[in-house]
């Protein structure tokens, strides 16, 4: 028999779609449950932390584990305030620097002419492989060498050379913007930075807010720079502040709780943005194919 | 040409350079990709312990970690290449089925299948192992033994996370929930934009069912996609170093468990300061990283 008509990508909910649906239910599930999990025991007060036999679920919700996680700092002589001043800062900075730097080279890499163009596209197609972690070692020796040991600076230049979001924006231009449009702009007079700022970026914005997801993501996380590259506490940023507290609670189970309440603190926001710019990041990774 | 006078006449002088677009991602790439590379080579034939200057002691380093190492030879290669194995394909063939999955129902549900599957991959962080600790945890308050327990009739409660035989697996099925990221999300976006005059004409020659059109329209269709999920699900299974300690409590994991290449090389370098050696293991793991992709790139790569 002959396929009766195309299931891909449909319009509605049909009914042969159930199968998919099952799987999918199930395996969200299963996704799910620990994102569930987390959510519940960040707010469960330390009688249902400690509780026998264990709830999944939050009967008293309260804010204990969180309050936990803020007033620890006193102890430590330096407030909460001052590392999450810190992770802003440098995740802002860490965002506006990684879209502008990829998104110059990707314009150059993708159209404009000059010697060595063709090499460095596959270096950095080559360098997509790259695992940050796999050289922390030698790159902690490169970097207290150049002057940024003990800056806020030792947070945002590790994190700056992002071959994936080269390459997505790269990608991105290469089928978006149509050189058409950059002669006729050129022949106007327009120079490679006008073509660049007024033609080329509009057009590649999906690929732009996915580079600035990711860094988000990567900086708001990193705790490499408080580990390696920074030894004043002042210096240091929220998710190592957060570690701190959690590695000096000594109890597993009260661990847990403020663990959770952290990992709460670092996911959500990762959540929200995503949730809110999905289609800009599909829309990019339409274009993300190695050939 | 007129000598270019005010600022602004300098600044669109300079930009009709290609490379001061280039340049500045390029000084960046060289400071924190490139060179920590070519110094991991170079120390990796000297001794150093970071205060006095690197001796060069030939290929000694790598002579030691070959024939000497018992840690290394028998947990951290072993280890890697095992958890790699079932990692990155399992991972990945299981991105490409959800992918594929979700392309078959409609936009909004996909959606939020979409965004459920996909928070894991944001949500990994060595915090979250203080989360799985609880889950796993050896007595009978442990989440996971108490089902155990309660409901399947289990004597006693199972010390997952002291136990090499449970930790190892455990630490693949934390690092596989938590895989579904860009790869996943570049093959979904590549299933939903295929044309889908594609499947059409398909049908029409005669497709006869699901299996075959996944295997003569869908995967020759997103091929570039494949590849780069290929390559990002090999660089999530490298980053799964340190997991097994985080899991186990900090330490060394319960006999080498889950302990990784990139795990050694820390502990040489961070722990013991013994930064040549370290930058052998370093090179080594790129070796392998480079192998695994050169594999990844001959299956889905275009061929020349």
């Amino acid at each position: 028999m002959a396929r009766s008509g195309i299931t891909f990508n449909p319009d509605r909910f049909r009914k042969d779609q159930w199968k998919f649906h099952t799987f999918l239910i199930t395996f969200s599930i299963f996704m799910g449950l620990p994102i569930v999990f987390i959510f519940n025991h960040a707010f469960k007060p330390f009688t249902e932390l400690f509780a026998y036999p264990p709830k999944f679920f939050v009967k008293n919700p309260t804010i204990d584990n969180f309050a936990r996680l803020i007033t620890y700092s006193s102890e430590s002589g330096i407030p909460i305030s001052r590392y999450i001043f810190n992770s802003v800062i440098t995740t802002a900075a860490v965002i506006v620097a990684s879209v502008l730097l990829s998104s110059l080279a990707a314009f150059a890499l993708s159209k404009l002419e000059f010697k060595g163009k063709h090499t460095l596209n596959k270096i950095n197609q080559f360098s997509l492989m790259f695992v940050p972690i796999a050289v922390m070692i030698p790159r902690f020796l490169v970097l207290i060498n150049v002057g940024i040991y003990n800056t806020l600076f030792a947070h945002i230049i590790p994190l700056l050379a992002m071959p994936v979001g080269l390459f997505l924006v790269k990608q991105f231009m290469d089928t978006s913007v149509p050189n058409e449009l950059l002669e006729a702009a050129k022949i106007d007079g327009a120079g490679n930075w006008r073509i660049y700022w007024s033609i080329a970026l509009p057009l590649v914005k999906p690929a732009l807010v996915t580079v600035a997801i990711l860094a988000f993501q990567i900086s708001w996380a990193s705790t490499d720079g408080s580990n390696y590259f920074v030894d004043r506490e002042a210096l240091r940023t929220l998710p190592f502040y957060m570690n701190t507290v959690i590695s000096q609670q000594g109890n597993i189970v009260v661990t847990a709780g403020i663990g959770a309440a952290a990992q709460l603190i670092m996911f959500i926001p990762n959540l929200i943005i995503f949730i809110i710019m999905q289609n800009k990041v599909m829309a990019s990774m339409a274009h993300s194919g190695i050939k | 040409m007129n000598k270019p006078k005010t600022f602004k006449e300098k600044f669109v002088k300079l930009t009709q350079n290609p490379w001061f677009f280039v340049g500045p991602y390029a000084v960046l790439f060289i400071l924190i990709i490139a060179l920590p590379v070519i110094v991991a080579m170079g120390l990796s034939f000297t001794a150093f312990n970071t205060i006095q200057t690197p001796e060069f002691i030939g290929l000694k380093n790598f002579v030691d970690i070959f024939t000497g190492d018992a840690v290394f030879l028998q947990k951290a290669v072993s280890n890697t290449i095992l958890f790699s194995v079932i990692v990155g394909p399992i991972g990945y063939m299981l991105a490409f089925f959800l992918a594929w999955m979700l392309a078959q129902v409609p936009h909004k549900a996909r959606i939020i299948y979409a965004v459920i599957i996909y928070s894991p991959s944001i949500t990994a962080s060595i915090m979250m192992a203080n989360v799985w600790r609880i889950v796993f945890s050896g007595d009978e308050t442990g989440y996971l033994n108490n089902v155990l327990i309660n409901w399947f009739g289990v004597d006693s409660p199972i010390q997952f996370l002291q136990d090499a035989d449970y930790l190892f697996p455990i630490m693949i099925l934390v690092s596989l929930w938590s895989s579904m990221g860009l790869g996943f999300l570049a093959m979904l976006a590549g299933i939903l934009n295929i044309d889908r005059s594609l499947y059409e004409a398909a049908a029409i020659d005669g497709l006869k069912n699901r299996w075959q059109e996944i295997f003569y329209i869908t995967i020759p269709s997103i091929k570039p996609q494949m590849l780069f999920g290929a390559v990002m699900a090999i660089i999530g299974t490298f980053n799964s170093a340190g997991l097994a300690q985080a899991l186990a409590g900090g330490g060394t994991p319960p006999q080498y468990a889950g302990w990784l290449i990139v795990d050694h090389a820390n502990d040489f370098g961070f722990t013991r300061f013994e930064m040549g050696y370290a930058s052998a293991v370093t090179v080594i793991l790129l070796v392998i990283v480079v192998l695994f992709n050169k594999i990844a790139y001959q299956l889905f790569g275009e061929k020349d």
